[in-house]
């Protein structure tokens, strides 16, 4: 997608956007200690979250976490079984869906297939009573946003896929909401335009300083488009944070393991001072370095991200830390990427190592069954203890 | 693969074809016949057609189907479709089961308990028997089928449609109306077609609920019968023949021509234009 001078304009303010870090800044959007019920099953258990104005906000998990019923709870789908959604300060519930100032673009898209794309975008308007003139002027500037002009007359049994998300996209921009809520939108789409109405999501939404709130169990679209992203399973909350807080820092091994690949060497403390750890894992039959602080004899899992460990078949500097020797099992040639399964000698364990393909061509490169070091520095991993 | 029909083939089509329409088509030749003996050919003539035009007691009998028809089709379709919007959307109310069971009650129960027990119903409420009793009487077997109908395309209906025009602003009531029905209204119309055709062809719980006051005309030409086969008979057969036949046409025509259509459009859609 070419970029155009205006969207270079918004990089400053991409830049400095963190209200969730000012302690002074009233969220827009409060879940307060949801739960939601369906008979027996939990679908929410117990979740707040703050959401501030003008956020692009990610729920992400695996299908059945209960980020959908969350996000259909603040439509007002669903009644929360207890706890407390409150919109700019009201309360919304008992609110019913017709009167919450929230729209939501369908994963279906939900487009009404008797009526053409201009009556399927004018519809939120004409709830409102809106004066025709207005509506017929709100409708052209949705269609040009969304470069659908040529099309305001058809039927969306005409139109391709890409064109029915963008009308469901219009749709529910028409009414200017608060709150634009986003239900797996790109999933029909194929790779390619799913990554280029990605960036043209985020470019809209900066444009016309909504908010945004996305669901999605695809980690690379909560990554691309979120300000932050709220990692859910089983209907719990488990971690909060920018994609690379989320990347870098994950709180736990669930997080760790659902975001990208990770390595997780499970581990007893051995020793802690002066900001370093030492760990002894029976797991590989080594011993670990690694930054930060834990009480001695505590069980925690050491995560390494593929792209921190270094891989060469020739002895690693002297001065390497947590140097392990292994085996190559695999290799998977991605073009931008290669991705190497080194078996760990005397051990199970595989460690995944990925490296970029700066060069066209190497003089020594590594194959299959090779035997190779792979190594990590102190503060390339993360200590994990749930 | 052999092309054609093999011999076997064309004997079991030309058996099969026969066995279905040989009947209607002497009924059909019949009916141009210019002899007063209905099995006996007297050379073609159109007086019989004539002759319907001046048999009052016949014209009476159409008049009330197809007034009961239109009618009864229409009373059976409101009903039906509201059992069948809330069988599909009201998962859970006290009695749904029952209700459901109720409904479709009609279905498979015999015409003649059906017409009886309504009998017996009309006598004992003292409701003259007449138009009003062979109404309500047509609206009670009918509408089940419309609910079948309607609710077997409710259950594919997409549920998001309706939740999508109620979060941009669409109360309830209104989504039914401006979405909900639009959207079903060809499982409606063939729940109404549906109705109408067993309404104008009822016989049996007919005569039970009907009085002197109102015949229909199945009624009056299974009592002709009775007393002798007249040629006028075959016309008025001969008609509603011709009708029907040009309804299931006209409806099949329609149907590919919208079909085609649709195919048209989304190779035009996949193709980008």
């Amino acid at each position: 997608m070419a970029l155009k001078p205006a969207q270079k304009a918004l990089g400053p303010i991409r830049r400095s956007f963190a209200p969730w870090l000012d302690p002074a800044a009233v969220p827009l959007i409060r879940f307060e200690n949801v739960v939601k019920r369906f008979g027996d099953f939990t679908a929410v258990d117990d979740v707040s979250i703050d959401i501030h104005a003008r956020e692009f906000f990610a729920l992400l998990g695996p299908s059945g976490c209960g980020k959908t019923t969350l996000m259909r709870m603040l439509a007002g789908f669903e009644e929360p079984t207890s706890g407390r959604i409150t919109l700019a300060g009201q309360d919304l519930v008992g609110v019913p869906p017709y009167r919450r100032p929230v729209n939501m673009m369908f994963q279906s898209y939900a487009l009404f297939p008797h009526m053409s794309v201009e009556q399927n975008v004018a519809f939120g308007l004409k709830q409102d009573k809106l004066p025709k003139a207005e509506i017929e002027a709100r409708v052209k500037e949705m269609l040009r946003l969304v470069k659908l002009e040529p099309f305001a007359s058809r039927k969306p049994h005409q139109l391709s896929g890409g064109q029915r998300q963008r009308v469901a996209l219009a749709r529910s921009l028409a009414k200017r909401p608060k709150v634009l809520l986003l239900d797996e939108p790109l999933g029909a789409l194929d790779k390619k335009l799913r990554e280029e109405t990605q960036f043209e999501l985020m470019d809209l939404q900066m444009e016309l300083g909504l908010t945004f709130l996305i669901v999605t169990h695809d980690q690379e679209e909560a990554m691309t488009v979120a300000d932050r992203i709220a990692v859910m399973n089983h209907g719990k909350l488990v971690q909060v944070a920018t994609p690379g807080e989320i990347y870098e820092q994950p709180s736990c091994r669930y997080v760790a393991g659902f975001i990208g690949d990770i390595n997780l060497f499970e581990a007893e403390v051995a020793a802690s001072a002066g900001g370093l750890v030492t760990l002894k894992s029976d797991e590989v039959g080594a011993t670990f370095s690694a930054a930060g602080e834990a009480s001695p004899g505590a069980s925690v899992a050491l995560a390494v991200r593929p792209e921190k460990v270094r891989i060469s078949i020739d002895p690693p500097p002297a001065d390497a830390t947590n140097v392990l020797k292994g085996e190559v099992w695999d290799i998977a040639y991605l073009g931008d990427w290669t991705v190497f399964l080194v078996k760990a000698e005397n051990s199970e364990k595989i460690v995944r190592v990925s490296r970029a393909n700066v060069m066209r061509s190497e003089t020594q490169p590594i194959a299959w069954d090779d035997k190779v070091h792979v190594w990590f520095a102190p503060d390339a991993g993360v200590l994990l203890t749930s | 693969m052999k092309k054609g029909l093999s011999s076997v083939n064309i004997v079991a089509l030309t058996f099969g074809f026969a066995f279905l329409y040989l009947p209607i088509v002497l009924l059909v030749i019949y009916s141009f016949n210019d002899s007063q003996l209905v099995t006996v050919w007297g050379g073609f003539s159109t007086r019989w057609y004539v002759a319907l035009l001046h048999n009052e007691q016949l014209l009476e009998a159409a008049w009330v189907t197809v007034r009961l028809g239109l009618i009864s089709a229409t009373l059976a379709t409101v009903l039906g479709t509201l059992a069948a919007v809330t069988l599909t959307r009201m998962t859970r109310f006290p009695g749904r089961t029952l209700f459901s069971g109720m409904v479709y009650a009609p279905l498979v129960m015999p015409e003649v308990i059906t017409g009886l027990s309504l009998l017996l119903l009309f006598v004992a409420i003292g409701l003259d028997r007449g138009f009003l009793t062979l109404l309500l009487a047509h609206v009670t077997f009918s509408m089940c089928f419309v609910a079948v109908v309607v609710q077997s395309r409710l259950i594919t209906f997409d549920k998001s449609l309706e939740e999508a025009a109620m979060d941009l602003g669409c109360p309830p009531f209104k989504t039914f109306l401006v979405v909900t029905l639009p959207i079903i209204l060809p499982a409606i119309v063939s729940g109404w077609m549906l109705a109408f055709t067993l309404s104008i062809d009822d016989l049996v719980i007919s005569q039970f609920t009907t009085g002197p006051s109102a015949t229909t005309l199945p009624m009056r030409i299974y009592s002709s019968v009775r007393l002798g086969v007249k040629p006028e008979i075959n016309a008025v057969c001969t008609i509603m023949i011709a009708i029907v036949t040009i309804g299931v046409i006209a409806a099949s025509v329609a149907t590919k021509r919208a079909e085609s259509e649709r195919v048209k459009a989304e190779r035009a859609a996949a193709a980008g234009r």
